[in-house]
């Protein structure tokens, strides 16, 4: 079954789990699942129109999930997705 | 809080002098202590240098790449530890974050760490928490490290 990790500043709304496992086939139904089960993410998640937020990447094993087949890429077992928010800034 | 151990802390201002005049940047690893009353400290236990990948503007911006992130959030996970904070330089800048560094903020809970490095040489090192609910409402509070 795939495994989401839940980077440390998300896990007050996933029940405090740094790793969630969540059967799906594809990473848009894996996150649809994660969600699902814990509400309180989708707003830290996506924007009020659904749409996965600019600064939160989604990675499938080591591949940005971008240039895959996005939300379509398909999963298999002992896949791990990696929500990781963007660490950026500057003077 | 922020707990750090004086040869963390001198690394992370040494890495900033070693990529003067641009910015240096990287992970601060180890474990999130409750201290009750929503009271939550940080304790480093390592820190991992990482890459800018802000070639285009590398003396006044930062970005980690997050597969590297991922592989450092990995090798800590084996060891027990948790992402806590990260740290940045600014070159011929004070020690305080900017409007970019808030905007480009978006782990809550963990600490930002900036050293100011004036003409290649690290200065002051403050720390900053990031604290709030979500986008809207964030902000960054000054830190108390303590250096051990």
């Amino acid at each position: 079954m795939p495994q989401i990790q839940i980077p440390s500043p998300l896990r007050q709304y996933s029940g405090k789990q740094a790793s969630i496992e969540v059967p799906a086939k594809t990473v848009g139904e894996a996150l649809a699942g994660l969600v699902s089960r814990h509400p309180d993410l989708k707003r830290h998640l996506y924007t009020e129109d659904g749409k996965l937020r600019a600064f939160v990447n989604v990675y499938v094993n080591d591949e940005d999930m971008r240039y895959l087949q996005k939300e379509a890429t398909a999963l298999k077992d002992g896949d791990t997705i990696s929500i990781v928010p963007s660490i950026a800034g500057g003077c | 809080m922020l707990k750090i151990s004086q040869s963390d802390y001198a690394s992370l201002r040494q890495h900033g002098e070693e990529t003067y005049p641009h910015e240096c940047c990287g992970v601060l690893l180890g474990h999130f202590d409750d201290n009750g009353a929503n009271s939550v400290s940080r304790t480093v236990s390592r820190i991992a240098r990482c890459g800018n990948t802000r070639a285009d503007s590398p003396h006044n911006r930062y970005n980690i790449d997050p597969k590297e992130l991922i592989r450092i959030q990995r090798e800590g996970r084996e060891r027990g530890e948790d992402i806590v904070g990260f740290y940045h330089s600014h070159p011929d800048h004070p020690a305080q974050w900017s409007p970019t560094d808030l905007a480009e903020a978006h782990w809550f809970g963990c600490s930002y760490v900036i050293t100011s490095v004036e003409k290649g040489t690290a200065t002051i090192t403050n720390a900053f928490e990031l604290s709030g609910s979500d986008e809207a409402d964030k902000k960054f509070v000054d830190e108390k490290a303590e250096v051990v």
